[in-house]
């Protein structure tokens, strides 16, 4: 520990006038890491919301026994320690592991398998809630129009259109800055598994902060983009309001990890 | 010619009467108004008509058709029907697309939709609305969009629970010209809730008037008006009746 160098405020500064030398010059290795973050992230909120918005407009729209447990079950897996699930993935991936034939422990593909199993419990959990805030009336409305059972889920989902993208949103926010689980089954390979929340990890154990901070700014520019993004969204909205409810969270799943 | 005949229905909700052995038809055509005050059950029966409910006994015969049959007989029936409801429900999406909902679902081309669509709009005086987000909309015109949602698929039966509560006294004229143009043009047989004794005698020729769930009296507008037989209907009329 002695022979660590910490970092003062010439390391802080220096770090951040470098942070921001290697963004604008384009430096290849930020570069990849970056985009590697966005595909693998990008690619876990795809894959997740195509199961969780089904999943959770449907919890949200029918009646069934045990739909007050299911959806505890959901609200509690919305708080997945990430940790966890690498390590429950790593087990299943590993080469003597139930799941080992795949042989894609330490790959992007690997890390996509962590985030979508982060990220379905909560654009499910968002669709849902979103879905079942839609006023009742709505659905009478639909009813008394003429509408079967598709017509009326349709125009439900389009009364709740602002809230399913918020779930995706806040399940890209989520992926995009988990560390956890994607260092585990990732291995953080540079060129291959390397993410940016890996890479701050292990730029930070290796002192070297410049680095570091770059990636986090570039992480927080990422962060800026997806909540303008939604911004703009609640703006064109007139359940502003509404959605404004999630974005606290967002924000807050940016700074969880 | 009979449209609607309800024989003996009643409504509980868990131990509480809300509709009791209610009986009256209705016939192609005419407008009936259901009067009565607040809480007397009017809603509960409109909603009852409209098939959204079940009653918890009796009968609802439309068209000669029982409707106590499959969610499938009762879709078909409520495709001929078409409800406003007190506070409307506007979709969360422009004028266009709400009043388009029902030809829709209905399989309407979008050519003939188009065509539709703007005639509704000129019906209830707001051409030119189409475009327009519905939550920009003031109540008045909220209400207008709601009747052209459901006139441009052409109900033979609607249904209209207090179309003009909570509405200033110049859009409760423009609502009830509406409503007796609809009557007029269209031949749309009306079934409209109301506790404005002075709008049913203005709208229609028939009345219900509803009591704590019980049809108290039936009949000619003028007549029940003029020569009340039972005693509650009297002293609604003469306003000792407050709710």
């Amino acid at each position: 520990m002695g022979n660590e160098r910490l970092a003062g405020w010439d390391d802080i500064i220096f770090g951040i006038v470098k942070a921001f030398q290697l963004i604008f010059s384009g430096n290849p290795e930020v570069l990849e890491i970056t985009f590697l973050s966005i595909r693998v992230s990008g690619l876990a909120t795809i894959l997740g919301s195509f199961i969780g918005i089904p999943l959770g407009a449907t919890i949200a729209l029918k009646k069934f026994p045990g739909k007050s447990l299911i959806i505890s079950i959901i609200n509690t897996l919305m708080g997945l320690p990430p940790v966890v699930v690498g390590l429950a993935l790593y087990l299943l991936l590993s080469s003597s592991g139930p799941m080992g034939f795949l042989h894609i422990l330490y790959t992007p593909e690997a890390m996509i398998l962590a985030q979508l199993i982060m990220v379905v419990p909560i654009i499910t959990g968002v669709t849902l809630s979103a879905v079942s805030s839609i006023d009742v009336k709505v659905r009478e409305t639909a009813i008394s129009l003429g509408a079967n059972g598709l017509w009326e889920t349709r125009i439900i989902l389009n009364e709740a259109r602002l809230g399913i993208v918020t779930s995706m949103v806040v399940g890209f926010g989520t992926a995009i800055s988990e560390v956890g689980a994607i260092m585990i089954v990732g291995g953080n390979l540079l060129g291959y598994t390397r993410a940016l929340t890996t890479a701050i990890v292990l730029q930070t154990s290796q002192g070297a902060f410049a680095e570091a901070i770059a990636l986090g700014i570039i992480l927080l520019i990422l962060a800026f983009i997806v909540n303008l993004f939604l911004t703009l969204l609640q703006i064109h909205s007139k359940r502003g309001v509404y959605v404004s409810s999630f974005f606290g969270g967002i924000s807050g799943t940016f700074k969880r990890r | 010619m009979t449209l609607l005949k309800l024989e003996d229905v009643s409504k509980f909700f868990s131990n509480k009467t809300v509709l009791k052995k209610v009986t009256f038809d209705v016939k192609k055509g005419e407008i009936v108004s259901i009067i009565g005050p607040s809480g007397s059950g009017k809603t509960t029966l409109l909603r009852l008509i409209d098939l959204l409910d079940y009653p918890t006994s009796g009968r609802i015969i439309f068209d000669g058709v029982d409707t106590n049959g499959s969610e499938s007989l009762r879709r078909s029936i409520r495709m001929k029907i078409g409800m406003v409801f007190q506070q409307p429900t506007l979709f969360d999406t422009n004028v266009y697309n709400n009043i388009a909902y029902g030809l829709r679902i209905r399989g309407v081309d979008e050519e003939e939709i188009k065509e539709r669509v703007k005639n509704s709009l000129n019906l209830v005086g707001l051409s030119g609305f189409d475009k327009r987000k519905a939550y920009t909309l003031s109540g008045g015109e909220a209400q207008r969009v709601a009747i052209a949602r459901v006139i441009v698929y052409r109900p033979e039966l609607m249904l209209l629970d207090e179309p003009t509560a909570n509405l200033d006294p110049y859009n409760v004229t423009i609502i009830e010209e509406i409503i007796s143009k609809i009557n007029r043009n269209f031949n749309t047989t009306i079934i409209m809730a109301t506790h404005n004794m002075f709008q049913a005698k203005r709208l229609s020729k028939k009345v219900v008037f509803l009591l704590d769930g019980e049809v108290v009296e039936t009949g000619n507008v003028d007549k029940i008006f003029e020569d009340p037989q039972d005693r509650r209907t009297k002293s609604f009329i003469k306003g000792e009746m407050i709710y």
